[in-house]
């Protein structure tokens, strides 16, 4: 109990906040994931390597959990199709004008003390929770 | 050397996703719905280690495999900010997935990981074409 709901959590999140480090450390860019792959979008020629790389080492770390502890990957999702549409449209467009999402305001941004993260952080909490208790009930109907 | 350091990043970051258990919607879902405080202590460890961190690091003049830091400069609290920022937690509140588990996830070979992924994708681009695009 104490291991799957105090400490996995924790350690799980200093490991985030180790590679979030690292990042900065080494290459000098912020681990915000939507900002990382958006950027695909605009970024120059030169700009795209780091991006790809960071997004191959996703990859490797899902394969990883997929060998060793396949539990940790999804394999419903607790939302009907349009539904998983529509977050998704979401998630993509409201990350992308907001400059960030968990992790560029939330991991990388807090850690900046940045006035906009803050900001970013409360508004999203907020309409998450918002959605999840009143929202998906109305769309989704019933827990997951 | 220079992709070395964001391909160590990510998979770390992935594997700290799969540890935190952020990897799974109904565990983020749970935490939305004042069920369960554990992505809070993911999100609390992830800061407190780079509100440690980040400083001694932007102590040094510039990133070992780099020329400079790259870091957002604004500090102004603008509508879209707020708006985006509204608008993805719903999107975060409805299905459980934000970008980084939600592409972690894909490896796991659900197509509604995939599904999730592409409108991602074609939100990110639709907004690339609507209002990114300065004119030329």
């Amino acid at each position: 109990m104490f291991v799957s709901t105090i400490l996995a959590p924790l350690i799980g999140g200093v490991l985030i906040g180790a590679s979030a480090l690292l990042l900065l450390w080494l290459g000098g860019r912020i681990a915000g994931v939507s900002g990382i792959v958006g950027g695909l979008f605009a970024a120059p020629r030169g700009d795209r390597g780091w991006r790809l790389g960071f997004l191959a080492g996703l990859g490797l770390g899902g394969a990883a959990l997929l060998a060793f502890d396949p539990a940790a990957l999804p394999r419903e999702l607790p939302a009907p199709w349009p539904i998983i549409v529509l977050g998704g449209l979401l998630v993509g467009l409201g990350s992308r004008a907001a400059n960030g999402c968990t992790s560029g305001h939330g991991v990388c941004g807090l850690g900046r003390r940045s006035p906009r993260s803050l900001v970013a952080v409360v508004v999203f909490m907020t309409t998450g929770m918002f959605a999840a208790q009143v929202l998906r009930p109305l769309l989704v109907g019933g827990a997951p | 050397m220079r992709l070395a350091a964001p391909l160590l990043s990510g998979l770390l970051f992935a594997v700290g996703l799969g540890v935190a258990g952020m990897t799974l919607p109904a565990n983020v879902l749970a935490f939305l719905e004042l069920r369960d405080p554990g992505l809070l202590l993911t999100m609390g460890g992830a800061t407190a280690v780079t509100l440690l961190g980040f400083p001694v690091v932007l102590r040094r003049e510039r990133p070992v495999f780099g020329l400079r830091f790259v870091l957002p400069t604004r500090r102004d609290i603008d509508r879209p900010l707020v708006v985006g920022a509204a608008s993805f937690g719903v999107g975060w509140g409805l299905v459980g997935l934000c970008p980084g588990p939600a592409l972690t996830g894909l490896a796991g070979g659900s197509p509604q990981v995939l599904l999730f992924v592409l409108a991602m994708l074609a939100g990110m681009l639709l907004h690339h074409i609507l209002l990114e695009r300065k004119p030329s």
